[in-house]
């Protein structure tokens, strides 16, 4: 749909930023800022990023999550993001999609964790229409029984934040470095990492999932393309406000010291 | 719905104040002013205590982790200080009124759950010496949240 027809049709705006190989680091940074000092609708897609990076949930606990001496010795980055969730490592192939919303231009969606993944799991049932088994299975993505997409969010006062990383592909090797988590959801029954995910690979092309999902947003938002270097106008200047960080070697050393 | 009832008119007795009734609604209690992020609060003198309401932590879902403001830290009303995380998601908790953090609720780092099972007793999140007694008029009494909460949800 053009941005005119769109318009006219009085849709929201969103903005749509899309990247490549960008730092998830960086990324995260970016939403955080685009969330508290934004007042724009925007959707990031992010085409991998640059090396593999372990990135935890606020709430996360490096001893409980981690297997901490593979992640040292191997110098893997741990983030921890400001959005809720579980643990992830991501890498090149990793796929992310990232809503920024005001309320008020969803006004079908309460501002609420469970009202905002419905919402996302029906504009992917529109991207996935089609192939067998996709569904939001509590709060994954899933072909049948096997996760290939996790879900995050934050909420503000007006506003909400809904991201998500796609398993695209992934080597069972980095899987290693994440500890089974003591909260599961049920579907999982006690299915380790590798019978329990699914790749995006095996069932939809990687150019084909990002233009139906670019698609999908542009049925509910008139989309505008914004680059990365534009992206200062919409956003008040920093104040500071990052509560996604890498977690220091001492953090790491001193979270595997205190479990011994 | 009957054992909510029956929590909140326990909640209400031990705290000496009303409960407003509300069928199958969030319970609500009368004598603690509320703000439209769904904070509750409850001023003694020049101190005042305050946490999340019934309705946002039905909403909300299971409490897995509070993020608790420092004592010291300066709150300012209608701002954010704090955080829950709910399963997936970390939802602001902004402060209904203005002041000094003068005690946190530190049972909620080994229980969090207190937010759900008790969000207007145990569950208690900050207390507060305030800055500007005079704040508490801008919020809305149980009568007035109780239509608010029923107006929200009604628009879904």
């Amino acid at each position: 749909m053009s941005l005119s027809r769109a318009k006219d049709l009085g849709l929201p705006l969103m903005n749509l930023v899309r990247l490549k190989g960008i730092p998830i680091l960086e990324q995260l940074h970016l939403e955080e800022r685009l969330l508290r000092t934004s007042s724009h609708n925007w959707c990031i897609v992010n085409d991998g990023t640059n090396v593999p990076t372990i990135v935890m949930g606020m709430s996360g606990k490096p001893a409980q999550l981690l297997e901490l001496g593979p992640v040292m010795e191997d110098r893997v980055p741990v983030i921890k993001r400001f959005t809720g969730g579980g643990t992830v490592i991501v890498d090149k192939s990793t796929l992310f999609v990232s809503f920024i919303c005001n309320k008020d231009d969803v006004p079908n969606v309460q501002p609420y964790p469970r009202s905002v993944m419905a919402w996302s799991g029906s504009l992917y049932g529109e991207v996935f229409k089609g192939i067998n088994g996709f569904q939001l299975r509590e709060n994954d993505y899933v072909f049948g029984d096997r996760k290939f997409g996790g879900n995050a969010q934050s909420i503000i006062r007006n506003r909400w934040i809904h991201h998500t990383s796609f398993l695209w592909d992934y080597n069972v090797r980095n899987m290693a470095y994440l500890k089974l988590p003591s909260r599961v959801p049920q579907y999982r029954l006690e299915r380790d990492h590798t019978d329990f995910v699914c790749k995006m690979k095996d069932y939809i092309e990687r150019s084909d999932f990002v233009e139906k999902t670019i698609k999908a947003v542009g049925n509910q938002f008139a989309l505008k393309q914004v680059n990365l270097k534009d992206i200062d106008s919409y956003t008040e200047a920093e104040n500071n406000l990052k509560t996604t960080r890498l977690l220091t070697l001492e953090e790491l050393e001193k979270a595997m010291a205190d479990t011994s | 719905m009957a054992l909510r009832l029956l929590w909140a008119s326990r909640v209400a007795s031990h705290l000496r104040i009303s409960v407003a009734q509300r069928g199958f609604a969030s319970a609500v209690l009368k004598d603690l002013k509320y703000a439209d992020s769904h904070e509750w609060v409850k001023i003694e003198g020049t101190k005042a205590t305050f946490g999340i309401t019934d309705h946002a932590q039905d909403h909300l879902g299971d409490v897995v982790y509070v993020e608790l403001p420092d004592v010291g830290l300066t709150v300012s009303q209608g701002k954010s200080f704090g955080a829950v995380e709910s399963v997936k998601a970390t939802s602001d908790i902004n402060s209904p009124v203005s002041g000094t953090v003068v005690e946190v609720n530190k049972e909620l780092t080994e229980s969090p759950g207190l937010v759900n099972s008790s969000p207007y007793d145990q569950g208690w999140i900050v207390k507060v010496e305030l800055s500007d007694a005079g704040e508490a008029e801008k919020l809305m009494d149980s009568d007035n949240y109780s239509k608010f909460c029923e107006e929200e949800d009604a628009k879904h």
